[in-house]
């Protein structure tokens, strides 16, 4: 437990940092990165917990597909540089952070009603046995499987709504104007949405 | 110990960003804090229902970057802007 103690105390300092890092830096793609550390540090608690499925699903996932979404957006829609931080919210921002600082202080109350904060965690994890993936994948497709099945449409949805959203209506090209085009010099690009 | 840390953090995390472009990546922030609590209590209760519901919330946590980053892409090819106030159609 005490080398769970070390790394638990080295990267909580990390995540906390990363996350008010994304919050005050102004660049988008400097916020991504800061949220990619803040990822990575979440994952190493996954670990501490004895979540090691959680561990690797949330390195695929998160710091792997969903942050390479985010970052290719942010190139794509190209608002790296020419963000203005523009002073609407004068009202909102203290408020906000009122409200934050509130709210961890009744959270904290509520923690140490409801669990408290000296409360070891039990030194075996019996829901472990086999092995966590295992264990997982029990509870899974037993318990939980027809959610699971039911998440598979909601991917299957998402996908299908994305490519509606996002599809650019670009006019049906014929191969006789490719070839009438083709001696000319602007020659007209397909996938035109990478360059603009 | 480390559960109540935790969730300290998570919601450290949370609740302390209101920028105008960012808030979708603040979202993904305030999933994860939520996933670490599920984690920590799954440990804490011994119990692996809220690991599984950590890795049901990262599958809808996906299915809405994907759909939430569609839509900002539509809005900025209409109106080349992703600032929130400059969407003010919505308003009444």
């Amino acid at each position: 437990m005490p080398l769970d103690n070390i790394v638990f105390w080295v990267f909580a300092p990390i995540s906390i940092a990363s996350a008010i890092g994304m919050l005050l830096v102004r660049n988008a793609i400097h916020a991504a990165l800061f949220l990619i550390v803040n990822f990575f540090c979440l994952a190493v608690f996954f670990l501490l917990l004895d979540a090691p499925f959680l561990f690797a699903v949330q390195i695929v996932v998160y710091a792997g597909a969903i942050m390479v979404l985010f970052l290719f957006v942010i190139m794509l829609l190209g608002v790296a540089s020419n963000v203005p931080v523009r002073e609407r919210l004068l009202v909102q921002r203290p408020l906000a952070f009122i409200l934050g600082a509130g709210f961890v202080v009744e959270l904290a109350l509520a923690i140490r009603a409801g669990v408290g904060f000296a409360t070891k965690v039990p030194d075996t994890f019996t829901a472990n046995e086999g092995g966590n993936t295992q264990a997982l994948a029990k509870v899974l497709f037993g318990q939980y499987f027809f959610p699971f099945e039911v998440t598979s449409i909601l991917l299957l949805v998402a996908a299908i709504a994305a490519m509606v959203l996002a599809h650019r209506r670009t006019r049906a090209v014929t191969q006789a104007e490719i070839d009438a085009a083709s001696d000319v010099d602007d020659v007209p690009v397909y996938d035109a949405g990478a360059a603009s | 110990m480390i559960s109540g840390i935790l969730f300290m953090l998570g919601t450290v995390g949370v609740l302390t960003r209101k920028n105008a472009l960012l808030i979708f990546m603040s979202v993904e922030l305030q999933l994860n804090a939520v996933n670490l609590s599920l984690v920590a209590f799954s440990r804490l209760h011994d119990d692996l229902t809220g690991q599984v519901l950590a890795f049901f919330s990262m599958v809808v946590a996906a299915a809405e970057v994907v759909v939430g980053l569609a839509i900002i892409v539509a809005i900025y090819r209409r109106r080349r802007s992703v600032d929130v106030d400059d969407v003010r159609e919505l308003r009444w």
